[in-house]
């Protein structure tokens, strides 16, 4: 006997708090919307939390109790293909849940403070308590269509607060590439679901994983499974930000910073990685898939992260480092370690809305300024923010005992027992980030201030206008309570793995995990700590490197990116993806559009033959309105002629008989 | 015995007639004297069958055309005479209100 979560309220209340700051936030104070805004999406982490407890307090043994289906209402009901309302919970939704309700909570708290001063201040709130509901619908979800929908949810939120300035032509196409890009990763899932459809008669998890575990796996060749997974992965790249689709993130930093930090960084880009880790019984079963999943995850971590270095502005490194974070989530389900994926998911989502949060703060100190170049030195003016950007940046870099290292070394350790290859370009990634993130870190916080400290008003496209000016000043407490918050988890959050506690926790999720790495286990306990001495001398590295680049000798980046020449440019223009994607899909597309479907189809042959045949019509009855010309007898006429033609017919007729 | 066909060539010509005079003549009162040639022209085909074929049908036919011409006769010089009062015309490419 399962008890009565009433998970229901969990998405539905950021959907009222949504609906009422929607509706009616226009005229109300800011106050008034900044309480809604808080109070129902604490309410739904509060309701969140103790659905935890509630589960919590059960003994472990009894996995079964865990497993929660709620059924609200029938949605689509097609012969024997029904799907519902249903919402579900397993451990898996549940870190999912208290990850979304918590981090997004706090991101709330923090936006009353970064968005003060916005005049769309009740639009912004009820898009970010729309963006919870979206999101607690995927995670809850019991099929995968209402996935789906939350997943489509989340990308019209995404593309809402992307482009919430949208008086601004950069923020405004950023809305619609972040859509666009999306939109054709989501293609590939919805193929992958019509196959489901097909092949198990069922969208529903339980179902659908039930009629897979029999299949065995397809070890040779691809079939089936093989072909889900790798579209349902091609969605997962779509949301998450992997190669090729990854190009939308970067420019999806135009939106304001929290949206950055619960968006694109926490939260909804991790729900690809939730998406793999839930299908994982699909995965398990198919190699090949399990094969691309970690290729992409694994080039997309060291990709990111060579572009990470070049980048200036504060909120596109951390961008990057962000895609290639989710490349070690994909990584890490690729090698089958699902749990380690989660676990980095969530400590993730812990330090890297922490250093978005904090790089808000930055911004907000500096007066809208995101060039790190015009930073330094703001050590001594917000202490705080550089504190926790501190321990989120040791957090990332993989130093222990901070959170990032947990994640990030179960993974490695992962990866070396599925191939070593990936544990290489891990490792290399792993020095990468923590070089590029201690870079920002001394750009931003050490040295001499570069920034004016002239009166400057203008910062227009950014929400703080009247801090423009003077010098960098802390921010007020309540964007700094979530940051400290923040640190803490991120700070302590890692040792929910010790002693793989994490993963055991996941466990029943994820039972049938051990497939692809049974053959692993060769690898001994001196190994794993091993590995775990060389990943936090390559983390101490990147950070001896930044300190002799960026505090110590700081003439010499410019020499080396000088001696790299072309290379460093290309970098630096992030590989000239985007020139790329422009070149042979983009304007191929737009060319064509413009000449054969607007100038040659649209133009010549709807609009000209609609116009024709008016263009008929008119000069057809030009003619014949000459005959009604209201002369009474030439009516006569007509009709005398006609008899006379008829009587003549009729006679013909006789006659020929 | 005069043939039958005798009698409806002269009711086709006076059919004729009426319709001619219908289209071409402008004074109103000649349209209105052709209406009732075209009338009396068809009577004439009627009486003609009915008398050819026995049958009473055609006579009583006739009877009921002519009290309608008479109606319409005195309806129709009651418009004409308003329409003089008027317009002090009876050239009907002169009464044209109603044309746009």
């Amino acid at each position: 006997m399962t008890p009565n979560l009433n998970l229901w309220l969990i998405p539905v209340l950021p959907l009222a708090g949504a609906a009422i700051n929607g509706f009616f936030g226009k005229r109300a104070s800011r106050t008034a919307v900044s309480t809604v805004g808080l109070l129902f999406s604490g309410a739904a982490f509060a309701w969140a939390l103790a659905v935890a407890f509630r589960l919590s307090s059960v003994s472990l043994p009894h996995q079964e109790f865990f497993l929660n289906n709620e059924h609200l209402a029938h949605w689509i009901r097609a012969g024997s293909f029904t799907v519902d309302f249903a919402f579900y919970l397993d451990q898996l939704s549940l870190v999912m849940l208290l990850v979304v309700t918590g981090v997004g909570f706090l991101i709330h708290i923090y936006s009353v403070g970064y968005m003060w001063e916005d005049p769309s201040y009740y639009r912004f709130f009820s898009y970010l308590n729309l963006f919870m509901f979206f999101m607690l619908t995927l995670v809850l979800a019991n099929n995968y269509l209402l996935m789906f929908i939350g997943w489509e949810g989340v990308g019209l939120a995404s593309y809402l607060l992307i482009g919430f300035w949208f008086t601004k032509d950069s923020a405004a196409s950023a809305g619609k590439k972040a859509f666009i890009v999306n939109r054709i990763g989501d293609f590939g899932f919805l193929i992958g679901l019509f196959l489901m459809i097909q092949h198990f008669g069922s969208l529903n998890f339980t179902q659908v994983f039930d009629s897979v575990r029999p299949i065995s796996a397809e070890v040779s060749g691809a079939g089936l499974l093989t072909t889900i997974g790798i579209l349902l992965m091609v969605g997962a790249c779509g949301k998450s930000a992997q190669i090729p689709l990854y190009v939308w993130l970067p420019d999806a930093m135009e939106g304001p910073t929290p949206v950055s930090a619960l968006i694109h960084a926490a939260t909804m880009v991790t729900a690809g990685v939730y998406m793999v880790s839930r299908s994982h019984v699909i995965f398990e079963r198919a190699p090949a898939a399990l094969t691309v999943v970690a290729v992409i995850g694994t080039l997309t971590a060291l990709f990111a992260a060579t572009i990470g270095i070049t980048q200036t502005d504060i909120k596109k490194v951390l961008a990057y480092s962000t895609v290639s974070q989710l490349g070690y989530m994909f990584m890490a389900c690729g090698v089958g370690a699902f749990s380690a994926g989660i676990f980095h998911l969530m400590t993730h989502a812990f330090f890297k809305g922490l250093l978005f949060l904090g790089a808000g703060s930055v911004i907000h100190a500096v007066g809208g300024e995101q060039d790190m170049r015009k930073m330094g030195g703001l050590r001594s003016y917000i202490p705080w923010t550089t504190l926790t950007m501190g321990v989120a940046t040791l957090a990332i870099a993989g130093i222990p005992p901070f959170a990032g290292f947990w994640s990030k070394d179960e993974i490695l350790w992962k990866a070396y027992q599925a191939n070593w290859i990936y544990w290489l370009i891990g490792l290399v990634t792993a020095f990468i980030t923590s070089f590029y993130m201690f870079r920002l870190l001394f750009m931003t916080f050490a040295g001499e201030y570069r920034g004016t400290q002239v009166d400057e008003h203008g910062h227009a496209s950014h929400g703080h206008d009247e801090h423009g000016q003077g010098e960098p000043h802390e921010s007020p407490m309540v964007m700094l309570v979530p940051l400290m918050i923040l640190a803490v988890l991120s700070f302590f959050g890692g040792f929910v793995g010790w002693h793989n506690g994490f993963e055991h926790f996941l466990a029943p999720v994820f039972a049938s995990g051990e497939v692809v790495e049974a053959g692993g286990e060769v690898a001994s306990r001196g190994t794993e700590l091993l590995l775990m001495g060389v990943s936090v001398l390559v983390a101490v590295l990147g950070f001896v490197v930044a300190y002799v680049l960026y505090v110590s000798k700081p003439y010499l980046p410019q020499k080396i990116a000088d001696w790299f020449g072309n290379f460093y440019d290309a970098v630096r223009n992030k590989y000239y993806v985007d020139e790329l994607y422009a070149a042979i899909l983009v304007k191929p597309l737009v060319d064509s559009s413009t000449r054969v479907l607007w100038q040659g189809v649209d133009r010549k042959v709807i609009d000209d033959s609609i116009n024709d045949a008016a263009d008929g019509a008119r000069h057809v009855s030009d003619k014949v309105r000459h005959m009604q010309s209201g002369n009474l007898r030439s009516y006569a006429g007509w009709i005398a002629v006609a008899a006379a033609v008829v009587i003549a017919y009729m006679i013909w007729q006789a006659e020929a008989r | 015995m005069v043939p039958l066909s005798y009698y409806l060539v002269l009711s086709g010509i006076l059919f004729a007639c009426g319709v001619t005079g219908f289209l071409i003549k402008r004074n109103i009162i000649t349209i209105f004297m052709s209406i009732e040639l075209m009338l009396n022209g068809v009577n004439l085909s009627f009486v003609a069958f009915a008398a050819h074929w026995h049958s009473l049908a055609g006579q009583v036919f006739v009877f009921f055309v002519m009290v309608v011409a008479a109606a319409e006769s005195a309806v129709g010089l009651a418009i004409i005479i308003a329409v003089y009062r008027a317009r002090e015309t009876l050239n009907v490419d002169q009464i044209n209100l109603l044309k746009l």
